[in-house]
């Protein structure tokens, strides 16, 4: 576990975040092997999105190491250039360009690329529109004339627009309906299954965590946790304990087996 | 992972005619790469005049979306011509992307139409006066809207919201105090300098005093000051409430049942009535400094003689005529402001748009007004 070896898409090695005279993370360790769908979860304001940020390549923390997809990060834009269109990221509000439609906002890393033509781009571009549940005349709407669960979606299709190996996915489901939720993930199995895509995905969903996620990182005491949801249930941390075992989690898990939970 | 091979259709896609049918054979990674090096031969084979397609997939590595696009288009096109496809062997992991790869309707818009750009640049004209008109009008009413909300809150003190006025004055007014000064000092300066030259010829000299001292008084300072103020706090007005706007503060204030002309128009507008005239007379006070600098080390006057010519230059009128009208550019400037910033919608990239609009509609209307308050003061001989 402590030599980053190849199949790994992600290694996070002794990663120590600090804001001012607050600590964020200290250090963390994290390694996700290629094709793992992994959840993320914790308390709000843990650092979660700091450790998506920290990962592909936006954060620089105070100490630690950091490789994705063989390739360290550097955090001062080069790593981020050398792995272009190999990893997707989805934030936790889109960040969506505001003044590009939806499809143009998908085809940003395609033009980036240069040498595709603009008949596939457009085709291309309907066709995520197509992919994450969206109706096709939301291809040439503004990000400001859709509802918030649809930038979200929109936000997903721009992070698979070059079919990444890792996509990082800053809570997807938030917002969206259970169909719609649920519909989410079963996209994500699939692509997963056909393309042997990396996910890391931080989400509040049980049902989510529950479905799809092969293996769920705790961040608590600005440490990770990694585990399946048998595992982690049977751990005797306060904060996890009521996590699996709070009201919300036993109706979640009351269709799934939780092994020994 | 994703290679770049020299020939990457060479190993991916092969075709081969026989007995009136076309056997294609796609092996090894279907990902973008491949979609963008076959597109045009794809698009060929789609429109291929041939009774029979056999399309043999069982070689695959890998698809990822872009290529499954690529099979799924090609096979449709032919199936819409009436050609026989047969779609063979694709692999069992795959089938599950291959199905989510439906057709979308070809004729959604993907990006804006262009246009001709000569009935744009007519059309453009069109709207920019229909616009501008309509602008007009809604400002009218908005300073109509404000100036009985004014009154409300004069008579119903309790809605005056002190902290924020005296938070506004304190960023309008004491804020802009070394830059306003500065400049109406420069300007002085540059005044009575080049006064001075031209009235030197003449023998004259002592008249620079007369010109700097009317023209202070009665334009240059307001002037100055009214855009400077424009330019810093018109858009801070039109920036600070659009933001609120983006992020549904304003909303959330509706809902409280708390109004948005209490809370965020009525302090800035009586914070500008206040800071403006104040500002003015500071500016005023600056320029004839400038002024006086000249006079007294180009000019060699002295202070005495400055101060006697001074007087005798200008009247209370003069200094009045530019104090008149400090509240009405007051009014203008914080309306504008906050007129502009509660239009802002939706995206962050509209309160840019708007602020730059509120800073050029508030200096556009200062001097049109300037012009005006000019007119009808020597009409009426002051
Ligand atoms: N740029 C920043 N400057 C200072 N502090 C920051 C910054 N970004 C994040 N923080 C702090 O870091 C902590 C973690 O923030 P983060 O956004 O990662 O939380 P999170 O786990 O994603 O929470 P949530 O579930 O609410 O999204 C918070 O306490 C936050 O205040
Ligand atoms: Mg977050």
């Amino acid at each position: 576990m402590d030599t980053p070896t190849d199949d790994a898409a992600i290694t996070v090695r002794g990663v120590v975040t600090r804001f001012g005279r607050q600590t964020i993370h200290d250090g963390l360790d994290l390694t996700v092997p290629r094709g793992e769908i992994l959840g993320v979860v914790g308390g709000s304001g843990t650092g979660k999105t700091v450790l998506l940020r920290t990962i592909i390549g936006l954060q620089r923390p105070a100490a630690g190491s950091v490789t994705l997809l063989g390739q360290p990060v550097s955090w001062d834009g080069s790593s981020t250039r050398a792995l272009a269109g190999r990893f997707g990221m989805l934030f936790q509000d889109g960040a969506l360009f505001s003044a590009l439609t939806v499809g143009q906002n998908i085809q940003v890393a395609m033009r980036e690329r240069g040498d595709l033509p603009q008949v596939l781009m457009d085709e291309l571009a309907r066709l995520k529109v197509e992919l994450v549940g969206l109706p096709p005349d939301a291809c040439g709407k503004y990000p400001s004339q859709l509802s918030g669960g649809m930038r979200k979606r929109a936000g997903l299709a721009r992070a698979l627009s070059l079919d990444p190996e890792v996509v990082f996915l800053d809570e997807p489901t938030a917002g969206l309906d259970p169909i719609g939720a649920s519909a989410f993930d079963e996209l994500i199995l699939d692509l997963r299954d056909a393309l042997g895509l990396t996910v890391v995905m931080v989400t509040h969903d049980l049902d989510s965590l529950a479905r799809i996620c092969d293996r769920i990182a705790v961040l608590v005491d600005k440490k990770i946790l990694t585990g399946t949801m048998a595992e982690l249930a049977r751990h005797p941390h306060p904060w996890i304990q009521e996590y699996f075992h709070g009201p919300r989690a036993r109706a979640a898990f009351a269709t799934v087996r939780v092994g020994g939970g | 992972m994703r290679q770049r091979s020299d020939d990457p259709m060479g190993d991916t896609l092969s075709m081969l005619e026989r007995d009136g049918a076309l056997y294609l054979r796609l092996t090894g990674r279907w990902t973008l790469e491949v979609a963008r090096t076959a597109d045009r031969q794809l698009r060929e084979v789609a429109e291929r005049a041939v009774p029979r397609v056999v399309v043999d997939a069982s070689g695959l590595a890998a698809l990822d979306s872009a290529g499954a696009w690529a099979i799924r288009r090609t096979v449709a096109r032919l199936d819409a011509r009436g050609v026989a496809v047969d779609l063979t062997g694709l692999p069992e992991r795959f089938h599950a992307i291959f199905a989510k790869v439906r057709l979308p309707d070809p004729s959604t818009e993907v990006a804006p139409p262009d246009r001709n750009p000569i009935l744009a640049l007519l059309e453009n004209c069109g709207r920019a006066v229909e616009h501008g008109a309509r602008v007009g009008r809604a400002l009218l009413g908005f300073l109509g809207f404000a100036l009985v909300n004014l009154a409300g809150a004069l008579v119903n003190p309790r809605r005056l919201r002190v902290t924020a006025i005296i938070a506004q004055i304190e960023a309008t007014g004491v804020n802009a105090i070394p830059i306003v000064g500065l400049l109406c000092f420069l300007v002085g300066i540059v005044l009575a300098y080049m006064g001075a030259l031209q009235l030197e010829r003449f023998g004259a000299t002592i008249l620079t005093v007369n010109l700097v001292g009317v023209s202070v008084l009665r334009e240059i300072g307001i002037l100055l000051t009214a855009i400077i103020v424009a330019g810093r706090s018109g858009s801070a007005f039109a920036a600070q409430i659009g933001t609120m706007k983006v992020n549904q503060e304003v909303d959330a204030l509706e809902t409280m049942g708390l109004s948005t002309m209490d809370v965020l128009v009525l302090p800035r507008l009586i914070a500008m009535m206040i800071a403006l005239p104040a500002l003015t007379v500071f500016g005023d006070a600056m320029g004839l400094l400038g002024g006086a600098v000249v006079a007294l080390f180009l000019l060699d006057l002295s202070v005495g003689q400055f101060i006697t010519q001074l007087v005798g230059a200008v009247d209370i009128w003069d200094f009045g005529t530019g104090l008149i009208k400090a509240p009405v550019f007051a009014v203008v400037i914080a309306l504008v402001g906050c007129y502009d910033g509660l239009k802002v919608s939706g995206s962050a990239e509209s309160v840019g748009r708007y602020t730059t609009q509120a800073v050029v509609e508030s200096i556009f209307l200062v001097i049109v007004l300037n012009a005006g308050f000019a007119v009808a003061f020597a009409e009426l001989g002051i």
